[in-house]
């Protein structure tokens, strides 16, 4: 009896051993971008064939809720195994608590893919570790219908002057010049930080996050300044013009630019397959200076720490730092992924990804959202303000120089 | 064998009595006074993302009410809050008052306009926002588009900071006006028949009678009406997010309590981080001024009522 008992142990040993190395494993995985659904699922599903017995869901969020539900998820001991997290600021909320798994050359060798810059962005400050994997670089830049252009008989602006120039010609061919409008503060952010950085150049930027000198700089307020020409090119009614509105003035052909960045283009192409659409860099103040593009990490892959498939869970974000994987997520989704060697087959974004070489880093996003009140928040507001003409670009350098004083050392009595 | 003695009537109706409220009042403690309590504690507390951090005590009640930038922001956002109360009780309030004055005179067709009065309270916040962005869009809007036809050129009205809350305010007055114009007519018809003629034979125009007669008569619609605005007007947040934003462009010429609170607690996609603990202590502001203000004002109100 005892032997057939100790038979029979041995037996449910070797099923359970045998089930452990087989067992289907499902993770989650949660996003904010519920329109990128269908190229993940197909990617999910080549992770499965490559990793079998690891069933990855997709579940997306509203944008605007995201980082509200994943905050409360994760404080409450739950959430997904895999998390789509924001860069910088956004990051660190969920990687300091100790939140999400730390990321290091052992357990994630796919990190040496990533330049120092998409891993700067997804670590903590204070202790350099990385915690998530960096999926996609933005670059601010000016979408252009080369048909209204043509039209105008206007050449793509190089310089300032040039820039100006066209949209006084295409508003004389009855064209609205620029799309844009100021109802969206973070539009109006994109706006300035993409005309301002050709501006402003690199040496600015170094300065000022080194604390050498603050946004009162006159460089900077000069910058902004030379914005204002731009508003009698902009639609009528421009301070009432929000996001969306200005998207279906620039997709429906009705005006000739739109001031944004990469993240566009996927959509507009699906949007208006038929729009003659370019992308280019932001004019440069001078022929002899660089056409300097802004850029930004839109965010990265995380695994949590409370996730009980951690192993399955960093398998997923290995392979997610795969070339392969970043080749398909620019073929699907028109993302323009910093691993190396990426090769970009549309035309417009490797054109992005030349321009993203030479660029300075998108000031608020990179450097001055870690902290509240973050430059964004106050820089956005103040921009509405310049815009309808109620504050100088003198006052919007002091108010974004104020704000900021109050956490960060260097701006404090300048 | 010893017969249990019954309970007295009190005791049993009281026992029957709780048991009735027991379901309620646990929903009740689950779903608001646990969360509110949470709301009270996060109020002194620091956070690092979602993760307190430690006590605080009142520092963060201090910098939202004293300390910069918080405090402007606040102060600011309370003083739009106290602009829309006042504009909607004069405006939606009074012109509902004026509606169910003419809706009590049934004049022909009036069953009609009750419906077309009442109609939009029942559409959502969401829709009526997005309704109105729509119609005041400045190229796409139909507002100016219709001024456009008279050669008015219309205003951005939603950019421009003149015009973007009392927009705003509009919207909110168009939605709800159903509301308190029926409250006030079921109240007006109420009044005895006899009271009204009586004073139409002695001479009593429709002024004299809304002001002398009615508006003293009406004095309990009053009192709900006037109390559910003002919570309306200090809770004010889907119309306000949805035709503006969070943000309460433009450059904050919008910007109420609520959508502070929400923007400092939960943060925003492209600007600002989560901060649960001035989120809270906000929510506990605006808790208390609301509770506070709605005690007095429902005691004052209630003092000037008449018995019919």
């Amino acid at each position: 009896m005892r032997k057939r008992l100790a038979g029979l142990a041995a037996l449910l040993g070797v099923f359970s051993l045998g089930g452990g190395v087989a067992r289907a494993e499902n993770i989650t995985f949660w996003t904010w971008r519920q329109e990128d659904k269908g190229a993940y699922n197909k990617l999910f599903a080549e992770f499965t064939t490559a990793h079998p017995g690891i069933h990855v869901r997709f579940r997306a969020f509203p944008p605007a809720q995201y980082q509200t539900i994943v905050s409360t998820a994760l404080a409450g001991g739950k959430g997904p195994d895999v998390l789509h997290t924001r860069a910088y600021g956004g990051l660190e909320q969920l990687a300091t608590p100790g939140y999400l798994v730390e990321l290091t050359p052992q357990n994630d060798p796919e990190l040496a893919n990533l330049p120092a810059s998409a891993r700067a962005a997804l670590a903590v400050r204070s202790t350099g570790k990385i915690y998530s994997f960096a999926f996609s670089s933005q670059t601010l830049g000016i979408l252009v219908n080369r048909q209204i252009l043509a039209a105008a008989k206007v050449p793509e602006p190089g310089t300032w002057a040039e820039f100006i120039a066209a949209c006084k010609a295409i508003k004389a061919a009855g064209k609205i010049c620029i799309a844009n409008g100021t109802a969206t503060g973070w539009m109006d952010e994109v706006l300035a930080g993409d005309l301002t950085g050709p501006m402003l150049g690199k040496q600015f930027f170094k300065d000022v996050v080194a604390g050498k000198t603050t946004f009162k700089d006159p460089a900077y307020t000069a910058a902004l300044g030379r914005l204002l020409a731009l508003r009698p090119y902009m639609p009528p009614g421009y301070t009432g013009i929000d996001y969306p509105t200005a998207q279906q003035l620039f997709l429906s052909g009705r005006a000739a630019m739109f001031i944004g960045g990469s993240w566009e283009i996927a959509n507009f192409r699906r949007q208006n397959p038929k729009l003659a659409m370019d992308f280019m860099a932001p004019p440069a103040p001078a022929a002899n200076r660089p056409r300097l593009v802004s850029t930004f990490y839109d965010g990265g892959y995380a695994v949590v720490h409370a996730s009980k498939h951690q192993q399955a869970a960093l398998a997923l974000v290995r392979f997610m730092g795969t070339k392969t994987f970043g080749d398909q997520l620019g073929a699907m989704l028109g993302d323009v992924s910093p691993i190396k060697g990426v090769k970009l087959a549309d035309p417009t974004l490797a054109k992005v990804a030349a321009m993203a070489s030479e660029s300075v880093p998108y000031i608020m996003a990179v450097s001055f959202r870690y902290e509240n009140p973050t430059g964004s928040e106050l820089l956005q507001g103040a921009l509405q303000k310049m815009f309808a003409g109620s504050m100088t670009p003198e006052q919007v350098g002091a108010t974004v120089t104020e704000g900021i004083a109050r956490y960060y050392k260097p701006f404090q009595g300048k | 064998m010893t017969r249990r003695r019954p309970l007295p009537p009190k005791v049993r109706r009281g026992l029957w009595v709780a048991c009735l409220l027991a379901p309620a009042a646990a929903v009740m403690t689950l779903f608001v006074v646990v969360p509110v309590l949470g709301a009270f504690a996060d109020a002194f507390r620091s956070f690092q993302g979602p993760r307190p951090t430690g006590w605080v005590g009142l520092a963060n009640l201090r910098d939202v009410l004293f300390v910069a930038p918080y405090a402007a922001a606040t102060w600011r956002a309370l003083g739009h809050n106290i602009v829309v109360l006042l504009s909607l009780m004069v405006v939606q309030n009074g012109l509902a008052y004026l509606i169910a004055f003419a809706l009590l005179k049934a004049l022909p067709g009036h069953r009609v306009h009750q419906v077309i009065v009442f109609l939009p309270v029942v559409l959502s916040a969401i829709v009526v926002g997005i309704l109105w962005k729509l119609l005041l869009n400045p190229i796409f809007g139909a507002v100016n588009e219709t001024l456009a036809l008279i050669g008015i050129q219309g205003l951005p009205w939603l950019g421009d900071a003149r015009t973007a809350l009392g927009s705003i305010i509009a919207a909110n007055a168009w939605h709800w006006m159903g509301f308190p114009a029926l409250i006030f007519l079921a109240a007006m018809q109420r009044i005895p028949r006899e009271a009204l003629e009586a004073a139409r034979i002695d001479g009593a125009t429709d002024r004299v009678l809304l002001a002398r007669i009615i508006w003293p008569l009406v004095a309990p619609a009053t009192t709900i009406v006037v109390v559910l605005t003002f919570i309306g007007s200090f809770n004010w947040f889907e119309l306000p997010y949805v035709m503006t934003g969070l943000e309460g462009s433009p450059g904050g010429a919008t910007d109420v309590l609520g959508l502070l609170f929400y923007r400092t607690a939960f943060g925003a996609v492209s600007s600002g981080l989560e901060d649960f603990g001035h989120g809270s202590a906000l929510a506990v502001l605006m808790f208390v001024v609301v509770a506070a203000v709605s005690a007095v004002a429902l005691r004052v109100l209630r003092a000037r009522e008449i018995e019919l």
